[in-house]
């Protein structure tokens, strides 16, 4: 599963996307919140608790209570602001 | 009724005049160009003048979110046409950054759903503005307003 970070949360991690396989209790958006954090203090601090983001499953915006199974991609991202 | 997303400028009159050609049905056309403005921030002591953002989005997600935009759009007016440009990349202060065109018999759809779709993809299309200013880069908060404007044309739930 592909993992994708834009905007401030991507210089916060240090990278774009990732290739991640989590293990099998890891199954809403919330769950891999939790999982991404151990992975890299860059990682804890994007995805701390309290820090205003929102979440993708293959490019359709997702809560925290989605599944991710079978999912190709999950994107990361802070509140819009296009226009 | 189209979405595109690109790099380059767009040329109002020449994107209006291929939306609407060979459609007699529509009898108005609300347009909605964006620009970016030049802004002053303050900042401590300061006074920093942004005069120019980069517009990072996520390709095919804003796509996806455009087009689901629109069709909303489509369910709620009567509508003939449609119309949402939007640009990425660096933008520099005076620079057209999107272009949202909407035709209907009447004017009153015209108008509604031209501020309906302008509101919804503030909120619900993948950009980021990354502004500069002489202090270096900033990332742009989100605005409260922008989520108030969006809600007003949430439907109450069934």
């Amino acid at each position: 599963m592909k993992v994708r970070y834009f905007a401030w949360m991507k210089r916060t991690v240090g990278f774009a996307d990732e290739e991640i396989s989590p293990p099998a209790d890891v199954r809403t958006v919330g769950d891999l919140v939790v999982w991404l954090r151990g992975r890299s203090a860059g990682h804890a601090e994007a995805l701390a608790e309290g820090a205003a983001f929102g979440a993708a499953v293959d490019q359709r915006t997702a809560t925290f209570d989605v599944p991710i199974g079978g999912a190709r991609e999950v994107a990361f991202f802070p509140p819009f602001t296009g226009g | 009724m189209a979405v595109r997303v690109q790099e380059a400028d767009f040329d109002v009159g020449a994107e209006l005049e291929a939306l609407t050609s060979g459609n007699r049905r529509i009898g108005g056309l609300a347009v909605f160009v964006g620009l970016v403005r030049e802004m002053h921030v303050r900042e401590g002591l300061h006074r920093d003048r942004i005069d120019a953002l980069t517009l990072e989005h996520y390709p095919g997600m804003t796509e996806k979110a455009l087009e689901d935009i629109e069709a909303e759009a489509q369910q709620r007016w009567p509508l003939e046409a449609t119309l949402i440009v939007h640009r990425h990349g660096r933008l520099e202060a005076g620079d057209r950054i999107v272009l949202v065109a909407v035709g209907s018999p009447h004017r009153e759809a015209a108008f509604e759903a031209c501020e309906f779709l302008v509101d919804w993809l503030k909120t619900k299309a993948p950009f980021w503005k990354l502004e500069e200013t002489p202090a270096g880069e900033k990332w742009v908060a989100a605005h409260e307003g922008d989520d108030a404007a969006a809600a007003r044309w949430e439907k109450a739930p069934k």
